[in-house]
């Protein structure tokens, strides 16, 4: 989404300049020809997309009950009701809404960092020309990609169930395996406990936000969450890696090469010339990671349906289930724009963290050669 | 320059693209269409229009016989009429009141017919039903919405306790000990649970537990219908029970011992006694048929008996374009010779009270869910009741590490939240 926006920047100032010359002669047409090839597109994005999304915009800010068209004259202006009842109401709906936002927030925190740096540690791997057998191995670190996510949330469901192949696992490891996806405690409530910290301060059970307190905030995926983060890194890993290796390919060999002559180690290498090269893709796949773990939805869907006991609500799930389970269309529309709020915001706060500064270079040769120099032993300082 | 007159053309298509989909739009469903004549009902003249009839149907046995009862009322009356079973009933129906085609009649829940009212969706004709009197009391006040009832009952299930005979005998029990309050459900339960095999087993939810709340005399609503009575000893005294019930292991709740519900812990052999509806029958002839078991009423508690009553009703879309045939085939589908059909095809109770005996003699066995419909309590119906049911079930799965009270308190703060906002 965001690299889209960029390339018409880049690309306008050649077009500018070629401007002249068009619109005039034979390529006189052109424009209009354009405009008709690209028409059916406009129609069925506006048909499917435009027009929807602006009819949700309505929704959210509108007391239609769902009876008839939103737009009939019946349906009320309500303003901002139904986005301050999630935020500010401190009643169900901002509680639900809360522990939604709260399940999500851990999941996308555990997931996306995770599955950027195992599909890039697999790409690597599969990238070597010395490995035997790399198309096998691509084909199955891929394989999830292309299953369905349904299909794989029930053979998680399986795999993970109380007397499931996860437990029966475990229990010959003499572990005794939670029951995954009833057990709503949250993992950093269960370390703490494990050193004994039972009970929260004071000062985090009196304070909250959007009806949660602090303690609850901090009380991390619940064990069942951690079966979807688990899903999530497992089905998507494959995805990016693919998008890794389509890099890794485009680094050039004569710069590893080059990078070789100079005495690097392999550490080094990686560290200083493969990673910074590839730095695009990891933008790529830290944005899409980003959108698609705010999204989750099927999983949730087919699996749990938010249980339990709320612990895998997620928003997206949360509108459509105030949507179409209680009727509540204005709630669920306001749901979706939150949301859609938040992963704007995200995005644009991981494109300002990550954005290639034209200084950066130089200034990175420098501190390399300066490091370099000093000692080889803690190349990885400055990264 | 050129630019501009580009950016002219292209504002021009959008919105001309714009005006042209809204247009397309406004031709069909845009207008007050909904609202509109569609009150008048079917041509007197003609049969009428073809009536659509939507159902959420428990499997084919259903479906198959709802079919059937529509199609007999069809021919006889020359009206062209169509069941068919949803995949998910609540999503399209809420696409066809949007769409303004909704179905003609369809199957409404308790936790939707609220909203549903709320929004004018649904067309009362309980003043045009001829056999309201034969309907079982509690069914007719649960559709009952402003002293106005919107639609006939459909048939209606209880909660009773399930006991696996074979588990019963092996553990030495006999007919005496047979549960009929709660320290001998508690008794049976311990002397029930094995190595292999837990005493009780049921859903975390309300919609279980709220038998107990019952049979201690406790509610959600109160009788006014205004405030919320969540936070009482009634309450607290069901709660409590249950959960010494799960802390010393007697009771545990179906995803413990690797089951989706009541039924299938029951029938797996993981849970000597679950507490469930009469839906049961079906699910354990088809997935665990050598089970044998035996159906009592629920125990009784502090205030006597109690049971938790579910049923639907045959809702009338009010955008229905043969509302009047409409309600003849309803009173065709609630009559006692149909509803009679229905209970021998998939073991569904009459909404009437004059097919009790057919009921007995078919089921004799199951006479402990019909009992129930004498004092069983229904859902609440108030809009949004379910969001805040579905916040306490969430809070009664970890029951067994939390203070009943805190529970209880917190609903009571939603429920009451939530009667305030009705005005």
């Amino acid at each position: 989404m965001s690299n889209g926006s960029s390339a018409p920047a880049r690309t306008s100032p050649v077009r500018s300049q070629r401007k002249p010359s068009r619109g005039s002669g034979i390529r006189g047409h052109e424009a209009a020809a354009g405009w008709l090839f690209i028409s059916p597109m406009i129609v069925i994005l506006g048909l499917f997309l435009v027009i929807p999304i602006l009819m949700a915009a309505w929704v959210s800010v509108s007391d239609w009950s769902g009876r008839g068209s939103p737009l009939a004259s019946t349906v009320g202006f309500v303003g901002a009701e139904h986005y301050g009842e999630l935020t500010l109401g401190g009643g169900l709906a901002t509680q639900d809404f809360g522990t939604a936002l709260r399940n999500n927030a851990w999941y996308v925190l555990l997931v996306v960092p995770t599955q950027t740096v195992l599909s890039l540690f697999l790409a690597t791997l599969v990238n070597r020309q010395v490995l035997k057998g790399r198309g096998f191995f691509r084909t199955a670190f891929f394989f999830p990609s292309v299953t369905s996510s349904v299909a794989i949330t029930v053979l998680f469901l399986f795999l993970f169930s109380a007397s499931g192949a996860v437990n029966a696992a475990l229990a010959r490891l003499s572990i005794n395996g939670p029951n995954w996806f009833s057990d709503s405690r949250g993992v950093v409530h269960i370390l703490l406990g494990a050193v004994g910290v039972d009970q929260a301060p004071g000062f985090l059970t009196a304070n909250g936000f959007m009806a949660l307190s602090w303690w609850q905030w901090l009380s991390g995926p619940s064990v069942a969450m951690s079966v979807f983060i688990i899903m999530a890194i497992f089905t998507t890993s494959g995805t990016f890696m693919l998008l890794f290796i389509a890099a890794l390919q485009a680094v050039s060999g004569e710069v590893e090469e080059a990078a070789l002559v100079d005495g690097c180690s392999g550490w080094q290498r990686f560290w200083f010339v493969t990673l910074p090269m590839v730095r695009p893709t990891i933008f790529t796949v830290f944005t899409l990671g980003l959108i698609g773990c705010w999204q989750v939805f099927d999983q949730i869907y087919t699996g749990t349906q938010g249980g339990p006991a709320k612990t895998t609500l997620t928003p997206a799930y949360l509108s459509y289930q105030a949507s179409f389970e209680s009727a509540q269309w204005g709630r669920g529309a306001a749901v979706a724009f939150i949301l859609f709020g938040i992963i704007v915001v995200m995005t644009v706060i991981q494109r300002l963290v990550l954005r290639e500064r034209d200084t950066v270079p130089k200034r990175k040769r420098f501190v390399f050669s300066e490091r370099s120099g000093e000692s080889g032993t803690r190349p990885g300082a400055q990264l | 320059m050129r630019r501009n007159a580009r950016s002219t053309v292209l504002t021009t298509l959008i919105a001309s693209g714009a005006l042209a989909l809204t247009a397309c739009g406004g031709g069909s469903s845009f207008d007050e269409e909904p609202t509109g004549d569609a009150t008048s009902g079917g041509d007197s003249g003609d049969p009428g229009a073809p009536l659509t009839v939507l159902i959420g149907s428990s499997g084919d046995a259903e479906t198959d016989a709802v079919t059937a009862a529509v199609a007999a009322w069809s021919e006889e009356s020359g009206v062209e009429a169509r069941a068919q079973a949803a995949s998910d009933l609540n999503q399209e129906l809420a696409q066809g009141f949007a769409a303004g085609n909704p179905p003609d009649i369809f199957y409404t829940s308790t936790d939707l017919i609220a909203g549903y009212v709320a929004a004018g969706s649904l067309y009362p004709y309980g003043d045009q039903l001829t056999n309201v009197d034969d309907v079982y009391p509690a069914l007719i006040d649960t559709f009952t919405i402003d002293d106005q009832l919107y639609c006939a009952p459909t048939n209606f299930s209880t909660l009773a306790l399930v006991i696996n005979t074979d588990s019963w005998a092996a553990a030495g029990l006999t007919d005496a000990d047979i549960p009929t309050d709660w320290e001998s459900l508690a008794a049976a339960a311990q002397a029930l649970t094995t190595d292999q095999q837990v005493g009780l087993s049921f859903g975390p939810e309300y919609q279980r537990i709220g038998a107990f709340m019952a049979e201690a005399g406790g509610a959600i609503i109160g009788e006014d219908g205004t405030t919320a009575v969540v936070d009482s000893p009634e309450n607290l005294e069901a709660l409590t029970f249950v959960k010494e019930m799960l802390a010393n292991d007697t009771l545990k709740y179906p995803s413990e011992i690797g089951a989706g519900w009541g039924g299938e812990a029951f029938g797996s052999g993981g849970a000597a006694m679950t507490v469930e509806g009469n839906w049961i029958n079906g699910a354990l002839q088809n997935d665990f048929p050598d089970i044998s078991y035996e159906v009592v009423e629920m125990p009784e508690g502090s205030a006597g008996k109690g049971t938790m009553l579910y049923t639907n009703c045959w809702g009338i879309a009010q955008d229905s374009q043969n509302k009047e045939g409409a309600v003849s085939l309803v009173e065709h589908l609630t009559s006692k010779d149909v509803q009679v059909a229905l209970l021998e095809a998939y073991g569904v109770m009459p909404s009437v009270q004059s097919a009790r005996d057919d009921f007995f003699e078919v089921y004799p066995e199951q006479g402990a869910f019909l009992e129930g419909g004498e004092y069983g309590v229904g859902l609440p119906t108030v809009q949004g009741a379910n969001d805040v049911i579905a916040d306490f079930n969430g809070q009664l799965e970890g029951l067994e590490t939390t203070d009943p009270q805190t529970i209880l308190s917190s609903v009571q703060t939603n429920m009451q939240a939530l009667l305030d906002s009705q005005g």
